[in-house]
């Protein structure tokens, strides 16, 4: 701008050309709002009430990371003193962390291609049985706590069915100790985390093949698709894209953020920190010793966590199909 | 009008039968279904039962999952227990049907209306939108708690049902499932509603939202079924403000001899969104088979 000047020995032009540009700057912002005025006024609802009750405790806690903060004084800037005090001289979180990703790379993948190959299995059914499969695979997501099921199956005295069973079977003469033993916590986590995996993405799955369209599969039949397998690889996975990669955040999301199923199952903390995720040490500073700085902390490590698995995965995804 | 045609040929097309199936593989999967389905069931079946068992089998070594004398004992208690509080029933179920109903609806209108234009437009500011919808997922809900306390006591919206309905509506998982679904419908019907001369709004309510029916159906029970497992938690202390579960859970905690009423919960809370589940789902089946009719 400066060479612009002395080059033309006038400082009016220049103004001119500032003032031209707000000026064009506006007529870019009135047409782009007569443009899209009705997209603008349809998102404006939602925005709001996002902004106040979402983003804006989001925005909250991550500046309060880098504070000290008990939640009875006043926040005191720390700057990365929480972030040092967690990743080096936290040994309990490197564990948790070190649970939370064993946990993760297997209960997601698996669960993911659990919520897939039922949904397609069940949805390839006649309507009466469909709606009776979908409502029986649903069932262990439909009431938050069913999973404490399993707390009975897995009870340490000879209550418990499994040591019941295992006793009358001659397996073992004395009670086995399964959630507060630990080689058996992480398992036993896995298998019930399993089991509860057709939630959301299963439904979302089944929908997203109900809202098919099946045309593709009359013209498939016509072009040579032989079987079951290449309809599924050729025809439906691509055209399920959008509902796969819900479910790829889903299982992300929810694999990552165990906390409530550990804590009630094996307790808290568990033995030996066996059971320890990432939320439940965050659930140890915010609940328990409401150092809310250093548990908003990890949730921000957390975040990052699942942004990386994130990018990973939807790159993953675009190679299908 | 072709944008009417357009809709109807997309309906119909859903009714068409699968070709391309042997019956090994049906076999196969008929049995891999019905394992998985029995473990699926357990919890629902021993729930059912253990509300119908009387005392003396409650606990039984080791835990059963039939009943031999059904009673309805723990339902007389339960009911009991219910018509000693202070106040009455009908005002907390009251309040879960307010919050769980509005809730719902606020999800699933808001969300989908902000989806329609984010899934099928550019327009400045989309592209952000759509990752930001994403990221605003993975931020851990525990510790939003509190500065959303703040800013709701800030509001004056402490202790009201506003307090469990907003941030709920707020949530951008509604939102994401919508656009994921609505990006599927094809451009084509949306420039024919364009030539047709309808606004976008129109577009959406019109032509959008029926051809997205199952997804906000899915939405419905999954919002649905959150709202009703609410306590209220920090955000709600008035009692007679207070959801059912509150009240059920507290029930619960009465210790060993309050074990088959607590069974008895269990049931009743369960009831509820079983039934919405299955009539939503059923809803889905009849409306497109109607359609296939009138095409």
């Amino acid at each position: 701008m400066g060479k612009q000047k002395t080059v033309q020995g006038n400082v009016s032009p220049a103004m001119d050309i500032a003032v031209q540009q707000k000026l064009a700057q506006q007529k870019k912002f009135s047409s782009v709002w007569k443009k899209h005025k009705y997209k603008y006024l349809m998102i404006a609802p939602f925005a709001f009430i996002f902004l106040v009750f979402t983003f804006l405790p989001v925005v909250i806690s991550i500046i309060l990371s880098f504070t000290s903060f008990d939640m009875v004084e006043a926040p005191e800037l720390t700057g990365f003193a929480n972030y040092v005090k967690l990743i080096v001289y936290d040994p309990i979180f490197l564990t948790a962390v070190k649970n939370t990703l064993v946990f993760a790379i297997i209960t997601g993948p698996i669960s993911y291609i659990m919520c897939f190959l039922f949904a397609w299995v069940v949805n390839d059914l006649p309507r009466i049985p469909r709606a009776i499969m979908t409502l029986v695979f649903y069932a262990p997501s439909i009431s938050g706590n069913a999973y404490l099921v399993w707390k009975l199956l897995f009870s340490s005295d000879t209550y418990g069915w499994a040591n019941a069973w295992m006793v009358k079977l001659g397996l073992t003469n004395e009670a086995i100790l399964w959630l507060q033993t630990e080689g058996y916590i992480m398992p036993i986590l896995i298998v019930v985390q399993l089991w509860l995996s057709l939630g959301i993405s299963f439904l979302t799955f089944i929908a997203g093949l109900q809202n098919m369209d099946k045309s593709l599969y009359e013209a498939a039949a016509v072009e040579g698709i032989k079987n079951r397998w290449q309809e599924l690889w050729y025809i439906t996975l691509p055209s399920m894209k959008p509902q796969l990669m819900f479910g790829a955040v889903m299982q992300i999301t929810s694999s990552l953020s165990v906390s409530q199923l550990s804590i009630d199952l094996v307790g808290f903390p568990s033995v030996n920190y066996a059971g320890h995720t990432i939320l439940t040490h965050l659930h140890d500073f915010g609940n328990i010793r409401y150092e809310l700085g250093y548990a908003c902390t990890i949730a921000v490590i957390l975040f990052f966590i699942m942004m990386i698995c994130n990018v990973l995965v939807q790159k993953l995804l675009r190679k299908l199909g | 009008m072709k944008l009417f045609r357009l809709i109807k040929k997309k309906m119909v097309s859903r009714k068409f039968k699968r070709r391309n199936r042997s019956l090994g593989g049906d076999i196969a999967l008929t049995v891999i279904l019905g394992l998985f389905g029995i473990f699926s069931l357990f919890p629902l079946l021993y729930t059912v039962t253990s509300a119908f068992k009387p005392f003396s089998e409650i606990f039984i070594f080791p835990p059963r999952l039939t009943v031999d004398n059904p009673t309805t004992d723990n339902f007389v208690d339960l009911a009991t227990i219910i018509e000693s509080f202070a106040i009455p029933f009908s005002r907390y179920a009251f309040n879960t049907l307010f919050i769980t109903g509005i809730g719902t609806f606020g999800t699933v209108l808001l969300g989908s209306m902000a989806a329609f234009p984010i899934a099928k437009y550019k327009f400045p500011g989309s592209a952000f939108m759509s990752n930001l919808i994403v990221y605003a997922l993975m931020f851990s809900a525990s510790v939003t708690a509190i500065p959303n306390y703040l800013i709701m006591d800030s509001l004056h919206l402490i202790d009201s049902y506003w307090a469990v309905i907003l941030p709920a509506v707020g949530g951008t998982l509604g939102l994401y499932l919508m656009k994921n679904f609505m990006v599927q419908v094809p451009d084509e019907m949306i420039e024919a509603a364009k030539i047709d001369g309808a606004t976008e709004f129109q577009t959406y309510w019109k032509v959008v939202m029926p051809l997205c029916k199952p997804a906000w159906i899915t939405l419905i029970i999954f919002s649905f079924q959150q709202m009703w497992g609410t306590t209220g938690g920090i955000f709600i202390y008035s009692e007679e403000l207070k959801p059912l579960s509150y009240v059920l859970s507290q029930l619960v905690s009465g210790g060993i001899a309050r074990t088959g009423v607590a069974s008895a919960v269990s049931l009743v809370m369960l009831v509820v969104p079983v039934g919405v589940f299955v009539v939503s789902q059923s809803n889905v089946i009849e409306t497109m088979s109607t359609s296939g009719i009138k095409g």
